[in-house]
């Protein structure tokens, strides 16, 4: 069973935290397909956050296919993010990568590469795409 | 979450509501707003906003002296057993020993009371049920009133200021207590509190009350995404002619930021971002002309204005 930790400070919207946190322990294998995510009333016990705000989170993961909610059951996990799905995004990752150098040599900092990403990120995903 | 299914849609209505306490003049004016059921809002205000006022007349403890309101489809007081009431005070019987206060909540609402409940959040804070009330601190009573609150099953709590005097660990432990209560059975839940951070995680609908009016209601991702804070080179004016309603503004050196409640995208230029809840409580607080926003889910039917 995964134990969600809520960061106030975080600025990432509670929800997200949750899913982000959910598919870390997929990824690293604290969750496999068939258990069970607890229910919003445990996690809201714990936590001490709004109810909706569990379930809209694991509606997310229920349309990112990688748990289902089983009437009366509870949210079970479908699918893992184990080392398939990232050996899948290699090619991507190794032209970001390439980029990553390129952007290097042509003498960007850190930061002008991350505010160069953050702002193709919102190009591309714009915030109220979800 | 369940709720049961003779619970009406609506918890709380108002409609043109008001409030006045001799000559001084109103503590809430021509309010009207709905609660659905089922919501856990926040009530916010600064100090004689009307908060507790509200709270009061939907406990059916104080009347109204103008407008209507309505609770759990009757009128304040008639479905004082599906209500808990948190006064700010907390009042208790201070020669009563917890155990006794929870035995005359068992004794006062026999069709409801649910003793392991009331049981379980009395034990949780190490409190011996035969400590009388008067021998306990401010928070230890809180946490006995809270106690006496859930242990009732009510569909729809309001709660005034229930986290004042709590310790940081209590106020954690009895709100998670609380949300998973709601979780469970779907209760409608009004607290207020002066303290929005806090609030803003535990709530998904806000009720604004500034200068005996409604502000702000409905829930708090809608009113979010309906307002934007932006900053760039520009006036107030740039805004206002696109449509955009400018709630508050501040010049920096060449710079301009404000929040603005949008119609329709910002233009092109302007550095956007969502409020959080705090600056968009404070923004309000300090802009009393602003006009009020009150979202679909949160809007009264207009058949029920009264004369």
């Amino acid at each position: 069973m995964v134990e969600y930790r809520i960061d106030r400070r975080s600025g990432v919207a509670t929800y997200v935290q949750i899913v982000q946190q959910t598919k870390q322990a997929l990824r690293l294998g604290l969750l496999e397909p068939g258990d069970r995510l607890p229910t919003a009333r445990e996690v809201v016990e714990a936590t001490a956050i709004n109810p909706n705000t569990v379930l809209k989170a694991y509606r997310e993961l229920e349309r990112e296919g990688l748990v289902e909610a089983r009437r009366g059951l509870g949210t079970f996990v479908r699918a893992t993010l184990g080392t398939g799905a990232q050996a899948a995004d290699t090619p991507l990752r190794a032209e970001l990568g390439a980029w990553a150098a390129r952007a290097r040599s042509a003498g960007l900092g850190r930061e002008d590469v991350d505010a160069f990403f953050t702002a193709v990120l919102d190009e591309h995903f714009p915030k109220g795409d979800q | 979450m369940s709720s049961t299914s003779t619970a009406p849609a609506v918890a709380l209505e108002a409609s043109g509501l008001g409030k006045r306490y001799g000559r001084q003049g109103a503590a809430l004016e021509d309010c009207s707003f709905r609660l659905p059921a089922g919501r856990i809002s926040a009530l916010v205000g600064p100090n004689g906003a009307g908060k507790s006022t509200l709270l009061a007349m939907a406990a059916g403890l104080l009347r109204p002296t103008s407008g209507t309101l309505t609770v759990l489809d009757g009128a304040p007081g008639e479905h004082r057993d599906r209500v808990a009431h948190l006064a700010q005070n907390k009042p208790l019987y201070p020669q009563l020993t917890i155990a006794e206060t929870l035995s005359m909540g068992a004794e006062l609402n026999p069709a409801r009371w649910d003793a392991a409940c009331a049981a379980r959040i009395v034990e949780q804070g190490g409190l011996d049920p035969k400590s009388r009330i008067r021998s306990l601190s401010g928070g230890q009573r809180t946490r006995v009133a809270l106690a006496l609150a859930l242990g009732k099953r009510p569909e729809l709590m309001l709660l005034d200021e229930p986290m004042a005097d709590l310790d940081p660990l209590a106020r954690h432990e009895l709100m998670g207590t609380l949300m998973a209560d709601a979780a469970e059975h779907g209760t409608t839940v009004l607290m207020s509190s002066h303290i929005v951070a806090e609030l803003a995680d535990a709530c998904d609908h806000l009720l604004l009350l500034g200068g005996g009016r409604v502000r702000l209601g409905g829930g708090i991702d809608d009113l979010l995404t309906a307002h934007t804070v932006v900053t760039g080179r520009g006036t107030p004016e740039d805004l206002t002619r696109r449509g955009h309603t400018v709630i508050e503004s501040r010049t920096a050196g060449r710079g301009l930021t404000a929040l603005v409640r949008r119609d329709g995208p910002v233009d092109e230029g302007w550095a956007t971002e969502e409020p959080s809840l705090e600056e968009l409580v404070l923004a309000h607080l300090r802009a009393p002309a602003a006009p009020a926003l009150l979202t679909p889910s949160t809007t009264p039917a207009p058949q029920a204005v009264t004369a």
